[in-house]
């Protein structure tokens, strides 16, 4: 139980920020974590839909929603209930269990991650030594949700989103997980508040190519643009969830943006320097940073088409993945070798490094494909 | 362990967010490829040839109005040159140039929703189309002053338009076609040299040329295929032979190549716009015609270079009030043979992108 030393029990890490005098133990510590991860993810969500909602209407040379309350912020509510108050539909043919259980399954991993983000210091439900392992395994169980959802609507667009959803998570967890060797490494340990503290110049500028890196595979997993081929609305209806309405309905919208919430939490920690920033509350600078990242995600999200589906894959296969292990090489070179050297020669190298590699690739690699004879 | 595996069918549409209305692609998958496809249409029938023939001349121009409804000027304005070739009418000169400025500034509005959908179809989560509509919105502007509709216009009367633009049609028409060139410079930029644009359309969905030529495809779809094949230019109507433009053609035929010569025309319309609006005339808009137009026996065929390709109208008349019979050569369901040609082989997103690239209306198509 080597493993939940740190994490469980009576010593919780409780760091540096959180008074000594915390009232309760295990169970009181855990309880109210659990109600405020809840509470976080959901505010949150609701805030992130109405932050896409109206930043993609000021992209596209529209308003946005703006009737429901002042600014229109009171429309992820109004949509809220209007989904609760939904009939909730079944499919004949489907399989009812399944169906059922999909969108819990692809919903609890989610909120889980949660469970190991650090909000400030020592603000967390359990500091895992392993956290980051963790994250990467939780948030892959998602996936067989959304699996269940495609084969349990008995849809044929459900099944092949699902089935595109599969394989790129497959596909994308490599180069994400490579992209977060080298944070580790930097870092040397896998503990994401251990990360935070161990950032006193954030990993984006250390790990450039690592944070892109991860950037992309995280928006291939979460299936944003231009990875929402599991959803692709011009091209499949809605994917997984065609056939679901009402609060499954619901939950699968909150698993989409919980995930987005997330990644932008996680990338956060991993690279901006967590909680860590001058003058403003530590949790106020994380909370800005997890803004600044999806707002990111969605700025991608409303300017770039969509890739096709062995497009997908070649880019994970042939352009992603030798890139996270170059730059996993490089980082291991860097810290066996360069342990004491200055951090702004690490950097500009790190930048030039990423440079000549994308312009490499972008000469060596092309989206392509074609047509398949029949 | 093999696994065994079969195609299936998956019914794209009529309900389909990609299929710019009713329209139904019977598709066989094999996995994500496309080893089969039946087009299945008829689902916005109204039998407009046949109520055509209970209709007086004028009376039928509204219904040509529901043909293509993006592109409701070409349409009454084919149909109008159709019945004055037959009753052998004179269109007095300012007709002819607010004719002129109705059908180019139709073009661009057809050509925005074309250009906008395709993109739209290939990913890029509403931006353009929407910046696109924003034009649109302005075309639609100065044809409501005009005829006083948005989308079905009834603008044009055989001999002439219904009625003169108002005094501020002009000023307004000059400002669009002053910025116009700006905003055509916006879209190509927007997603012009885009790499997943260039890697999803390039090469995707080729047409070729014999076989273009061999479906008897037309418009935009054609000259993609590197076929310079213009009604503008190759049988002159109207007043087209006093204007200066290009005809735009692609190389390969793909759907880069179709989205492109899009662009290109709309930069060609504004051209003829320019010079449209410099040599407008004063004088009468419409002809003395009866109002029960009685032409004399006989059968004609009017064409025009319509937004979508070339869009003709037969008629025939047996000097009653009503066509004894019309037959709308509707240019997109003419491209749209073309369709099974294009995607078999293709993938599901790519069948969406080609089905995008020809740019059909189905009001056209279904008639």
């Amino acid at each position: 139980m080597t493993v939940f030393d740190s994490g469980f029990g009576s010593s919780i890490g409780y760091g540096q920020t959180l008074p000594p005098d915390w009232p309760g133990g295990f169970w009181f510590h855990w309880g109210v974590f659990v109600v405020i991860i809840l509470v976080f993810v959901l505010a949150m969500v609701m805030g992130f839909i109405y932050l896409e909602r109206r930043g993609i209407g000021r992209f596209q040379v529209r308003l946005g929603p703006n009737r429901v309350g002042p600014f229109g912020v009171l429309q992820p509510v109004a949509d809220a209930l209007k989904v609760l108050i939904k009939e909730d539909i079944t499919p004949a043919k489907g399989d009812k269990l399944v169906h059922w259980l999909a969108p819990v399954v692809a919903f609890v991993p989610v909120v889980m991650i949660f469970a190991v983000v650090p909000f400030q210091g020592g603000a967390l439900l359990a500091d895992l030594n392993i956290g980051i392992l963790y994250v990467v395994a939780i948030s892959s169980v998602t996936t067989v949700g959304i699996f269940m959802a495609g084969w349990g609507s008995n849809n044929k667009y459900s099944l092949l989103g699902a089935m595109r959803q599969v394989a790129s998570v497959v596909s994308y967890e490599i180069p994400v997980v490579l992209s977060i060797i080298g944070v580790v490494l930097l870092a040397g340990s896998l503990s994401l508040s251990q990360i935070v503290l161990a950032q006193d110049i954030p990993f984006i500028l250390l790990q450039p190519l690592g944070f892109l890196l991860f950037f992309i595979g995280g928006c291939a997993e979460i299936n944003r643009t231009p990875f929402d081929l599991m959803e692709a609305d011009s091209e499949i209806v809605a994917g997984f969830h065609t056939e679901y309405s009402g609060m499954k309905f619901a939950l699968f919208y909150l698993v989409e943006y919980a995930e987005a919430l997330a990644i932008s939490a996680i990338i956060t920690t991993l690279f901006l320097g967590g909680w860590r920033g001058p003058v403003l509350p530590p949790f106020l600078w994380f909370l800005i940073k997890v803004l600044a990242v999806f707002f990111l995600i969605f700025w991608v999200r409303s300017t770039i088409p969509r890739i096709r589906v062995d497009q997908l894959m070649a880019f994970a296969w042939k352009c992603l993945l030798p890139l996270a292990l170059i730059n996993l090489l490089i980082t291991g070179i860097e810290v066996l070798v360069l342990p004491e050297a200055l951090p702004w020669t690490i950097i500009f190298l790190n930048l030039a490094i990423m440079a000549v590699l994308i312009a490499l690739w972008s000469k060596l690699f092309r989206l392509g494909g074609g047509r398949v004879e029949v | 362990m093999v696994i065994k595996t079969e195609p299936f069918v998956v019914n794209i549409g009529p309900a389909h967010p990609s299929t710019h209305g009713v329209f139904r692609m019977r598709t066989t998958l094999d996995g994500e490829v496309i080893v089969d496809m039946e087009p299945v249409f008829g689902y916005l029938h109204r039998g407009i040839e046949k109520l055509a023939e209970e209709r007086t001349y004028t009376g039928v121009i509204p219904l040509t109005d529901r043909l293509d409804y993006l592109a409701s000027m070409s349409n009454n304005l084919a149909y109008v040159l159709a019945v004055e070739k037959l009753a052998g009418i004179p269109v007095p000169g300012r007709a002819e140039y607010l004719r002129v400025i109705m059908a180019e500034l139709q073009r661009i509005a057809s050509h925005l929703i074309a250009v906008g959908a395709f993109l739209n179809d290939c990913g890029a989560f509403m931006t353009p189309i929407l910046y696109m509509l924003r034009e649109r919105e302005k075309i639609l502007d100065l044809f409501e002053m005009a005829s006083g509709q948005r989308l079905t216009y009834n603008y044009m009367r055989v001999g002439g338009v219904s009625q003169d633009v108002p005094e501020e049609f002009i000023p307004a028409l000059d400002k669009f076609v002053k910025v116009m060139p700006g905003f055509i410079d916006e879209y190509d930029q927007l997603l012009a040299e885009n790499e997943i644009l260039l890697a999803r359309a390039k090469g995707v969905g080729i047409l070729p040329k014999e076989l273009a030529l061999n479906i008897s495809a037309s418009g935009p779809v054609l000259r993609a295929s590197g076929v310079k094949w213009d009604i503008r230019k190759a049988d002159p109507y109207s007043i087209y032979d006093r204007f200066e433009f290009d005809i735009p053609t692609g190389s390969v035929g793909d759907c880069y190549d179709r989205y492109r010569v899009r662009i290109q025309e709309m930069r060609q319309s504004v051209r003829i716009l320019e010079q449209a609006l410099e040599q407008l005339p004063q004088g009468e808009v419409r002809s003395d015609v009866p109002h029960l137009l009685r032409p004399p026996v006989g059968e004609v065929y009017g064409h025009i270079e319509a937004p979508k390709g070339e869009l003709g109208f037969y008629l025939v008349s047996d000097n009653s009030i009503a066509p004894y019979r019309l037959h709308i050569r509707a240019p997109s369901l003419i491209n749209l043979t073309a369709l099974r040609d294009m995607i078999i082989g293709w993938k599901v997103a790519d069948a969406i992108i080609i089905f995008g690239s020809i740019d059909i209306c189905m009001g056209e198509v279904d008639r």
